[in-house]
């Protein structure tokens, strides 16, 4: 349409080199400003940014005229978006190893808050909550996710199915801290108000960790090639012996990743715990009997009720997020390492 | 002829035993209802406990207000900061996947899409621990500079707050978290759209924007559209990050830098539930479920539509 109303100009460009140079000189800019005078870093990191392409605008709007001109700021715009959105995660991570080395240390993974009081002590209760409270949650929900993912793909059909997908969908979309509230009024009902125990933590976990499993698992089921199926049924293998011998294990894989991305999302839920599981700072190993602690409820009541002085609870706090950090990471890590290997670069959430 | 026949129909064949595929069906469609009656479970336990708030007389109630007195400054802190989330969110998250698909380098696309995934991954609480030891105290002076220039609008009527513990913040940060899930959904879209289109348009001498304006983007529509809900209903319910950020005053206000702000409904279950008891918690717990009812209404409306445009 006005594409053919001009045609572009063929032979004036703007240098390859262009762009490249005034973005450098913008750099610079920024840099000797921010050291010579005291405004803000990221205040002229932006306000550089937006001059330098601007002026790269101008500049090709005059070589090139307005569409080339248009591309490119396009392109800066596009491009810088994205660095926008990495910065959070740059920082965020500076700050969490920045803050948290400091009670990385042996004490740390040592000892509990049992009648600590200021300086000192550990999250081991909340490490070994974790992991019971995660790994109960784990236990629950991969039969169940993966079973649904088998009926939707392998004998799925009519209303039942189409409700299920949905409901899946539906449920994945819960907020987590009403998860928290389902498993809290759900036992409350039987034991009395007021329960915390660490397997009410696990419920609400599973809520939440179900319907990743499933779709993940579905989509890892929707590739395995239908004349695996068909070579099996053709040898009188029956259709649960297929599905368990032949389609699980092709898919195995795929599963394990989608597993361990849900470990990971569900691993540093604090909300739904936080209204579940209570507080305690002594280990506990027992989810069916007395509260229950965890890294990221410690964490945040490390922050939120630190004592006086309140440095030795702020860098717990931060430890613990520290802690929280590398195990998501390398639960996300080696799910990433797992589907590449198996072939599957891309990863449903 | 006649005597291999018989001996066809008449051989006792072992017929393989259909009672393993008869239990295996009925174990996977159990495992699928059980996700149905999840989430029945869910909302008819949360009305179960609920009932006691919603009948009670105001007296007996938090802060001694009707239920609806009580949930209504929550429900709009809630919409508020999910609000400006969405708007910070969106147009960034677009753009995060359109550089993916269409401008960085084809080798490092695997590579850039897992560190924005790397964002979805990282768990809430350490968003807000971020958020108010870093972002909070770094936009002060920014918020300080809203309020001293553009305080003619009702969003920064300030003064503001000398923490950076405001509703603004709180905004960018569910933007964060909400980001990497808006742009996966759009980027799996975006990477669909047709090569020959794609391609023809470029031929016909389109430039690159061009081509993404009139190819790429209205392809992409509906998807962006779903994509912000189900980023919207995320940001609803996001507890931790505005639990440990927002400094609260329980008022209603769109003034965004000040240090009296709105809270949310999950910020306030998350505050109060574990101090709370008797007909406190039933209230937590019922407006628990106004949450629940506003999400769902978001992500059935995000599915619905995800059905009906592209696949996601």
């Amino acid at each position: 349409m006005e594409i053919a109303a001009q045609a572009l100009p063929r032979n004036r460009r703007v240098p390859s080199w262009g762009p490249w140079a005034v973005y450098a000189v913008a750099l610079v800019l920024v840099v000797v400003l921010s050291r010579a005078t005291d405004l803000n870093v990221a205040l002229l990191a932006v306000v550089g940014a937006i001059l330098a392409g601007a002026a790269v605008y101008l500049w090709s709007r005059a070589l090139e005229g307005s569409r080339r001109a248009v591309d490119r700021a396009a392109t800066l715009a596009v491009t810088s978006s994205f660095v926008v959105a990495l910065v959070p995660l740059v920082s965020l991570l500076v700050t969490v190893i920045r803050r948290g080395a400091e009670r990385f240390d042996v004490t740390f993974f040592t000892h509990s808050l049992r009648n600590v009081v200021g300086e000192g002590g550990g999250a081991v209760h909340a490490i070994v909550g974790t992991i019971i409270i995660t790994g109960a949650a784990a236990v629950v929900s991969i039969p169940i996710g993966i079973l649904t993912a088998v009926y939707l793909r392998e004998y799925g059909r009519g209303k039942l199915a189409a409700a299920v997908t949905f409901f899946v969908d539906v449920t994945a979309g819960i907020p987590s801290i009403v998860a928290g509230l389902f498993a809290y009024a759900l036992f409350a009902l039987f034991l009395g108000p007021g329960i915390r125990l660490g397997i009410i933590g696990s419920v609400a976990l599973a809520v939440l960790m179900i319907p990743i499993i499933v779709r993940s698992t579905e989509e890892i089921l929707r590739i395995v090639p239908n004349s695996l199926r068909e070579a099996s049924y053709a040898l009188g293998v029956p259709k649960w012996k297929t599905i368990v011998r032949v389609v699980l294990p092709t898919a195995l894989g795929g599963i394990i990743t989608g597993v361990m991305l849900a470990i990971a999302r569900v691993v540093g839920e604090t909300a739904p715990l936080l209204v579940t599981t209570g507080l305690i700072t002594s280990v506990n190993t027992n989810p069916f009997a007395g509260r229950m602690m965890n890294l990221s409820v410690f964490a945040y009541f490390q922050y939120k009720t630190p004592g006086v002085p309140p440095e030795p609870y702020l860098a717990r706090a931060w430890a613990a997020a520290l802690t929280l950090i590398i195990i998501v990471l390398v639960l996300y890590f080696v799910a990433r390492l797992v589907s590449l290997r198996y072939g599957r670069t891309e990863i449903q959430r | 002829m006649s005597a291999r026949s018989d001996s066809l129909t008449n051989s006792k064949v072992t017929r393989p035993s259909r009672a393993g595929d008869r239990l295996f069906a009925a174990l996977a469609a159990g495992a699928g209802i059980t996700i149905l009656a999840v989430l029945a479970g869910v909302a008819l336990f949360l009305i179960i406990k609920s009932w006691p708030a919603l009948t009670a007389p105001a007296d007996e109630l938090p802060g001694n207000q009707s239920f609806l007195e009580f949930v209504w400054p929550l429900a709009f802190g809630t919409l508020l900061s999910a609000g400006i989330a969405i708007l910070v969110a969106v147009p960034l998250a677009v753009g995060v996947a359109l550089f993916i698909t269409n401008f960085a380098p084809r080798k490092l696309v695997p590579m850039l899409s897992a560190l924005v995934d790397l964002l979805a991954a990282i768990p809430s609480v350490i968003y807000g621990l971020w958020g108010i030891a870093i972002l909070g105290p770094h936009s002060v002076g920014l918020q300080r500079w809203l309020y001293e220039h553009l305080d003619f609008l009702p969003f920064f009527k300030g003064p503001a707050s000398a923490t950076g513990r405001t509703m603004l913040v709180v905004g960018v940060v569910l933007a964060i978290m909400i980001l990497p899930i808006i742009s996966a959904i759009v980027r799996e879209v975006f990477s669909q759209a047709p090569r020959s289109l794609r391609e023809g348009s470029l031929a016909l001498g389109a430039t690159r924007w061009e081509m993404i304006r009139m190819v790429v983007l209205p392809f992409g529509r509906p998807a962006i559209i779903s994509a912000t809900m189900l980023g919207l209903g995320r940001a609803l319910g996001e507890t931790m990050a505005v639990a440990i950020i927002l400094s609260v005053s329980g008022i209603v206000t769109f003034n965004l830098i000040s240090s009296s702000n709105p809270t949310t409904i999950a910020a306030n279950i998350a505050l109060n539930f574990p101090e709370s008891s008797g007909i406190h918690v039933n209230a937590l717990i019922a407006s628990g479920l106004v949450l629940f009812g506003i999400t769902l209404v978001v992500n059935i409306a995000a599915r619905a539509i995800i059905g009906r445009g592209v696949k996601a």
